[in-house]
């Protein structure tokens, strides 16, 4: 298992500097570039600028630069919000979207799969129908209705929650964000759950569980869920890496300070840094989660094995 | 004592909503089951004798309805609350299942899995169900059992695992075990192993045995009173010895009628050789990869020659693993090897994909499996025509649809039926499907990979009746390769054990069956005989 992980970690690598190398030159393919803004600079500060990121030199030298900062882990100074550095921004944000990403992972996993697992054991009764519109809600109404309609009713009509912000991180401010981050995860996750069950209900052994007369808790929670689990495995280490690096339409309908919108932001930008740097966060976080995801399947499943 | 009725079935209707409707699987049918004794239902695939017992279990999939009576000990387990039923179900009554590969829990050990009834039902603590699991190893004869409670049921081989599921069965001591095809999925001799195993624990333990089988060996070797099954019906019910004696039901007489009769006539002795491989090796390689070092090398097929000629059969025989089917696919070049193999004058050592191509109308395959071989969004036309969109696309549309309407003719099948799905066919119809599609093209090699194995004795006959015929219509050479030594027997000229990847014995048919001189051979043989010895006795 350790030989696996370590060599899962060497092909890391590669993958990493095909990731960094493509986003590199592709952000530098959109035309424009990080000082070209509306309001125009004057251009002896623009030239000035640039001399001074290094933005003249020719863009292979460019490149082999930002290789060598990265590789002794310094992102670059951002170039839209010159006070910081890439790396600044990432040490305030990215706390505060791993708190709500987290959070709602949580949420829609515990939540997700006791409803996919409720909709399993009623196949095509009540409880069934019941789970299946829910998800079929949280998978269709768009984040961005959700959000606005937390705010209006929980927040305006009925003063429960704050509007929005970050308030210092105090509990009452993440329940919004964290609901409407989750709620098409639950509806997901509930989906696959209710899926893999059914399917792990119908399976043989299941079949023989029951004939050896064991309970109903025995049946459904130590044999049919623990192979109907492997799904969900899958499918929430890409949603853990998508959900701890932020998400920019909570963050920004919610007031977060988190690091979500700074994809988007840097990128229209052309905050070429800040780019490279979210490029490389996600990158690293898909990467991790994935590896977690493999031997996590090796503990579920003992067949499994990797050496 | 003795005679006392523990279980009885009283007028006991099965049904399922289906999409189609419902569909009646048992139709009030009356069973007993007496101390101690061993009941056989016998019943070809869909005569409702499994799902007889599956209502007694309460273990019907969930479109499914029981209504009637299973009494055991004056309990109707059908209207028992769960909670009661549980009490009878896995102590007093228990159940053994026809697919030992995915019958057992595949993430618990086999410790765990076989100490969770006994702690269950006799309240035993961890220790003593431990204990008492070691010991049900032992009983079911699984060698080296200490460490096999640490095992998972993937690092058993299928009888093992079909051994584990007999422990579980009998681990609180049961007064029923119901064995719903227990050797079906099995080797030829691991089936033995198993079916002796089960006799020496009911002599032992002295519970009753319901055996739901297709195969009347079994019965006649095993059953005291016999139940046959047809259409969700009891047609003929008596004493084992009386039945196989004087069977009055034709459906029973049809049963016992339907082992493959008949011998292949041999081809002229001048016939010329049509596919021949040399010192043939087939080399799979496992694991291995960046930083996991070199693979592990498996030798399915190790050195070996054969040699077919116009008109002849050969028999390939072994059990699962052996490598036989690889043999056929690398003949066919389907598959990679090393060695020589020649068919005609062409030289198919060397041939890649593109050389190949116009060989293949003349090398066909038949594969077991008629459920999964045919492309279920196809019709049955456009599936036996396919082939000559490649191999003869100059033909019309008509011309195409007219050989397909001669080849359906040929496997007996109505042609009118060419416009229809797979879906709507028997696995005997497929099979004849699956066949008309090989033989459409005109080929002069096929290879038969288990044809009949999927099929019911009865349907068996008929596909060998129409294969021989097929063959000598249009002087077709066979591969014949199964595990079935009855239907073997049936067809080939000539023999080829194997196991392992090597051959163990090979000669002509009579030869082999009348004489092996191998130990393996004669297990094989001796696993199967019984049945074949019993049945021409009839």
């Amino acid at each position: 298992m350790f030989l696996y992980v370590f060599r899962r970690l060497l092909t890391a690598i590669p993958t990493m500097f095909v990731i960094v190398t493509l986003a590199f030159f592709l952000i530098r393919v959109a035309p424009g570039g990080p000082f070209n803004q509306e309001r125009g600079l004057s251009p002896e500060i623009k030239a000035n600028l640039e001399a001074q990121f290094g933005l003249n030199d020719p863009l292979w030298l460019q490149y082999v630069n930002y290789l060598k900062n990265l590789l002794h882990g310094n992102f670059g100074p951002s170039y839209n919000l010159p006070d910081f550095t890439v790396t600044e921004l990432f040490a305030k944000g990215l706390p505060i979207s791993i708190q709500l990403g987290a959070s709602a992972l949580a949420l829609a996993l515990i939540v997700g799969t006791v409803l996919g697992i409720v909709a399993a054991l009623n196949q095509n009764k009540l409880g069934d129908y019941s789970v299946i519109a829910l998800a079929t809600a949280g998978s269709t109404i768009p984040t961005f209705v959700v959000a606005p309609v937390i705010q209006l009713l929980f927040g305006l009509t009925w003063m429960l929650l704050p509007i929005g912000g970050w308030g210092d991180g105090a509990l009452i401010n993440k329940i919004g964000p964290i609901i409407t981050l989750s709620l098409p995860q639950i509806a997901i996750v509930a989906r696959l759950m209710r899926g893999s069950m059914i399917e792990s209900l119908r399976s043989n052994h299941i079949r023989t569980a029951r004939a050896l007369g064991l309970s109903d808790w025995s049946v459904v929670v130590k044999h049919a869920l623990r192979g109907a689990v492997l799904p969900i495995v899958s499918y929430a280490g890409p949603a853990a890496a998508a959900l701890l690096t932020g998400s920019i339409i909570v963050e920004t309908i919610f007031a977060i300070p988190g690091i979500g919108r700074y994809f988007v932001d840097a990128a229209l930008n052309r905050d070429y840094t800040l780019v490279m740097g979210t490029v490389v966060l996600i990158a690293l976080f898909t990467i991790a989660f994935n590896l977690i995801v493999d031997v996590l399947y090796a503990f579920f499943d003992p067949r499994v094995r990797y050496d | 004592m003795a005679n006392e009725s523990i279980l009885s079935v009283k007028d006991l209707r099965v049904r399922f909503r289906t999409l189609d409707g419902v569909v009646d699987a048992v139709k009030g049918i009356n069973l007993n089951v007496r101390a101690g004794e061993t009941v056989a239902v016998v019943g070809e695939s869909g005569s409702g004798k499994s799902q007889t017992m599956m209502a007694a279990m309460n273990l019907l999939a969930s479109n499914g309805e029981a209504t009637g009576a299973v009494e055991y000990r004056g309990k109707n387990l059908l209207t028992l609350s769960k909670q009661e039923l549980n009490k009878v179900r896995g102590r007093k009554i228990t159940m053994i299942f026809q697919e030992p590969m995915t019958s057992l829990d595949p993430l618990y050990t086999i410790g765990n899995q076989l100490m969770e009834p006994i702690m269950r039902h006799r309240g035993l603590g961890a220790a003593q169900a431990r204990a008492e699991a070691l010991r049900l190893l032992e009983l079911v004869k699984i060698p080296d059992p200490e460490r096999r409670l640490k095992s998972y049921p993937h690092e058993m081989s299928g009888g093992q695992r079909q051994r584990v599921m007999i422990a579980m069965a009998l681990a609180n001591d049961p007064d029923i075990l119901i064995a719903d095809e227990p050797t079906t999925a099995l080797d030829v001799t691991i089936q033995a192993q198993i079916l002796a195993l089960l006799a020496e624990l009911q002599r032992k333990l002295g519970m009753a045995i319901v055996f739901i089988t297709h195969d009347l060996g079994i019965v006649r070797r095993f059953a005291d009173r016999v139940y046959v099954m047809r259409s969700g019906e009891v047609v003929e019910e008596g004493q084992a010895d009386e039945l196989f004696a004087n069977p009055q039901h034709p459906y029973t007489k049809m049963l016992l009628a339907a082992e493959p009769t008949g011998r292949k006539a041999p081809p002229p002795g001048n016939a010329p050789i049509l596919l021949e491989g040399r010192n043939v090796e087939v080399e799979f390689k496992i694991g291995g990869g960046f930083l996991a070092g070199p693979p592990m090398l498996l030798k399915a097929v190790d050195r070996i020659s054969v040699t077919l000629k116009r008109g002849q059969t050969i028999g390939i025989v072994g059990e699962s693993g052996s490598g036989k089917s690889t043999l056929g696919r690398a003949l066919l070049r389907l598959l990679p090897s090393e060695g020589s193999i020649r068919f005609g004058s062409h030289d198919l050592s060397k041939a890649d994909r593109s050389d190949m191509r116009p060989l293949r109308r003349e090398l066909q395959l038949v594969f077991q499996d008629p459920f999964g071989s045919l492309s279920p969004r196809m019709t049955v036309g456009q599936i036996i025509t396919e082939g000559l969109l490649v191999h003869e696309p100059s033909l019309s549309g008509k011309e195409r649809d007219a050989r397909a309407v001669e080849a359906l003719r040929e496997v007996g099948l109505d042609p009118a039926m060419r416009n229809r799905y797979p879906h709507e066919f028997s696995g005997g119809q497929r099979q004849r499907i699956a066949i008309a599609r090989a033989m459409i093209l005109k080929p002069k090699v096929v290879v038969l990979d288990e044809p009949t194995s999927a099929l019911d004795r009865s349907v068996q006959k008929q596909i060998v009746e129409l294969l021989r015929n097929l063959q000598a219509d249009h002087d077709l050479s066979y591969l014949f390769i199964s595990h079935d030594l009855a239907v073997v027997r049936a067809m080939s000229d000539y023999i080829i054990v194997m196991k392992q990847g090597k051959i163990v014995e090979e000669g002509p048919t009579e030869e082999i069956f009348g004489d092996p001189r191998e130990p393996y051979t004669k297990t094989l043989m001796a696993a199967a005989i019984d049945e074949t010895k019993f049945r021409q006795s009839v």
